[in-house]
C-alpha cells in the first residue's frame, strides 16, 4: 500500500521545550493508527503537525507524496485531511446542518442542496439526522462529537485526525462515539486517533505507537503491543492503565 | 417653590424653539460620533487582535491615552491645538476655528473609539480558541474564519456593550456646551442665563431621557437575548433533504 502521510524527522518547540524529537512515521493509505502515551509525551501535537496547526520547528510532513508547506498547507487541508476534536469546536452560532454544511460550501464550492443532502446522509449515519435543526449547545457531549464526525466526513477527505475524542465526554457517552468510530474504520479512510481507550485500540487499530517525551517508542501490532511490548516504559504505562 | 411657578414654565417653553434646534444638533453630533467612533474603535480593536506586535502596541497606546485623559481636557486640547496645527502648518490669515459640529463629532468620536476597541478585543476574545483550530482544521484561512466563524459569534458578544456605548456617547455630547456650543446642553444653559429660571436644565433632562431611556431597554433586551440558547431552526434545504 502507497504511503499517506510521511513524517521525517520532524521536531516542534515550544518555547524552549522539545516536545516532538526527531520524529519520522509513516502511515499507509486506508491505516487505523492508534497512538498512545501519558499526557505531555507530543501525541496531540503530532497529529497537529499533520494538518499544520502546529508548524513544524523542522523535518518534513508530506501527504500523499507532496510536502506540506506555509504556503501550500491551507489546500492541503482542504484535499487531504479533517479533524476530530477532544473538545469538539462545533460553531454554537449555527445548526447542526449548518455546521455540516459550511465548509463544503464555503470551500468545496458545493450548491447548498447538494451540501445538505450529503449532511443529512452522515447525520443519518451516526443516529443523528433528527438533530438537524438543534443547535450545538443543546445537545450531550456525546452528540455533539457525533455531529463533529459527520461534519468531518462531509468534507470527504481521506484521512481523518482525531485527537482525543472521548476525554471530555461523561462516562456513558464514550461508546456511542467510539461505536460511531469503529463503524467508520470499515471504510478506506486514513484514521489517525490519539486516544486512552485501549478497548477501541484493540478492536480496530491495524498499529498501535506509544509516544513519550516526544518521541516513539514501541510501534506494532495490538497484539504485539499489549501483549508483550518491547519497550520497559510502554510496559509500565500500560501496567498503569489496563 | 419656583420649580412649580406656572408664570416660569410659560418664559421657558416660550424659549423651546432653541431646545429642539439643540436637541436636533446634539442627535446629529451623536450619530456621526457614533459612526466614528465604531469604524475606529472596530479597525483598533482588530489591530489589538492580531499577532502584529507593532499594530498591536500603537492600539494600546491610543486606547490607554483615550481613557486615562478625561474627555473634557481632550475637547479643550483639540479646540485651542488644532488651529495652532493649522498655523504651524502655514495657514495664515484669519485663525481656524474649529466648527462646533466637527469638534463635537471628532471629540466624543475618539474618546469613545478607545471604548469601542476593547469592547470588540474582548469580544474576540470571548470566543474560544478551539473556534479558530476548528475552522482551520477544515481548511479556511484566518481572515475567512474571522468572517463565517468568529466575528458572527463575537458580534452577539459585543452588541449589549456597544449600545451602552452609544448611550454614554451621546450624554458626552454634552460637554461641547463647555467650548464650541450648539447643542442641547449649551441651549438649554443659554435658556436658564437669559430667563434666570431653571426650568430650562429640567426640559434639558426630559429631552437627553427621551433618546437615551430608550436605548438602555434596548441594552437590557440585547443582554437578555444574548443570554438566551438558541432554539431549533428549521430550514427548508434539511426537510428536503429528510424526506429524499
Amino acid at each position: 500500500m502507497a504511503n499517506m502521510i510521511e513524517i521525517k524527522h520532524l521536531n516542534k518547540y515550544f518555547g524552549d521545550l522539545h516536545v516532538l524529537k526527531d520524529v519520522s512515521l509513516e502511515v499507509a493509505a486506508g491505516e487505523k493508527l492508534v497512538i498512545i502515551g501519558p499526557s505531555g509525551s507530543g501525541k496531540s501535537t503530532l497529529i497537529r503537525c499533520i494538518n499544520y496547526l502546529e508548524r513544524p520547528t523542522s523535518g518534513q510532513v508530506l501527504i500523499d507524496g507532496q510536502e506540506m508547506t506555509e504556503k501550500n498547507h491551507l489546500a492541503m487541508v482542504r484535499t487531504y485531511s479533517s479533524m476530530v476534536f477532544q473538545q469538539f469546536n462545533l460553531y454554537p452560532n449555527m445548526t447542526v446542518l449548518e455546521n455540516l454544511t459550511l465548509a463544503p460550501v464555503k470551500l468545496q464550492g458545493k450548491d447548498k442542496d447538494e451540501a445538505a443532502e450529503t449532511a443529512m446522509a452522515n447525520l443519518k449515519r451516526v443516529g443523528l439526522a433528527h438533530k438537524a435543526d438543534e443547535y450545538p449547545q443543546n445537545l450531550s457531549g456525546g452528540q455533539q462529537q457525533r455531529v463533529a464526525i459527520a461534519r468531518a466526513l462531509c468534507t470527504k477527505q481521506p484521512i481523518i485526525l482525531f485527537d482525543e475524542p472521548t476525554s471530555a465526554l461523561d462516562p456513558e457517552m464514550v461508546q456511542e462515539v467510539l461505536n460511531v468510530m469503529v463503524e467508520l474504520a470499515q471504510e478506506n479512510i486514513t484514521m489517525l486517533c490519539v486516544t486512552h481507550e485501549m478497548g477501541f485500540a484493540r478492536e480496530v487499530a491495524d498499529r498501535v505507537i506509544f509516544m513519550d517525551d516526544g518521541q516513539i517508542l514501541e510501534s506494532g501490532t495490538p497484539e504485539h503491543f499489549f501483549e508483550h511490548p518491547d519497550n520497559e516504559r510502554c510496559r509500565q504505562f500500560l501496567s498503569k492503565i489496563l | 417653590m419656583d420649580l412649580f411657578d406656572a408664570s416660569r414654565w410659560a418664559t421657558t417653553l416660550a424659549g423651546m424653539g432653541d431646545l429642539w434646534g439643540g436637541f436636533l444638533f446634539t442627535i446629529e453630533v451623536s450619530l456621526a460620533g457614533l459612526a466614528v467612533a465604531l469604524v475606529t474603535g472596530t479597525l483598533l480593536g482588530v489591530m489589538s487582535s492580531t499577532e502584529n506586535r507593532a499594530l498591536r502596541v500603537i492600539s494600546r497606546v491610543y486606547v490607554e491615552f483615550f481613557q486615562n485623559t478625561p474627555l473634557v481636557v481632550q475637547v479643550f486640547l483639540f479646540y485651542s491645538g488644532v488651529p495652532q496645527i493649522f498655523r504651524a502648518l502655514g495657514h495664515t490669515g484669519t485663525p481656524v476655528r474649529v466648527a462646533p459640529f466637527v469638534l463635537g463629532v471628532v471629540g466624543v468620536g475618539l474618546y469613545h473609539a478607545a471604548y469601542v476597541s476593547e469592547v470588540i478585543r474582548t469580544g474576540i476574545e470571548a470566543v474560544p480558541k478551539g473556534q479558530m483550530e476548528g475552522a482551520q482544521s477544515q481548511g479556511f484561512s484566518r481572515v475567512q474564519a474571522y468572517r463565517y466563524i468568529i466575528l458572527p459569534q463575537t458580534f452577539k458578544i459585543i452588541l449589549p456593550p456597544l449600545a451602552n456605548q452609544a448611550l454614554n456617547l451621546i450624554k458626552n455630547t454634552s460637554v461641547l456646551a463647555l467650548v464650541a456650543g450648539g447643542d442641547l446642553m449649551y441651549n438649554a444653559d443659554n435658556l436658564v442665563s437669559d430667563s434666570g429660571f431653571l426650568q430650562g436644565y429640567v426640559l434639558c433632562c426630559v429631552m437627553y431621557f427621551v433618546i437615551c431611556f430608550p436605548l438602555a431597554l434596548l441594552i437590557k433586551w440585547l443582554e437578555r437575548r444574548s443570554k438566551q440558547t438558541p432554539k431549533a431552526k428549521p430550514t427548508p434545504a434539511a426537510g428536503v433533504a429528510k424526506e429524499a
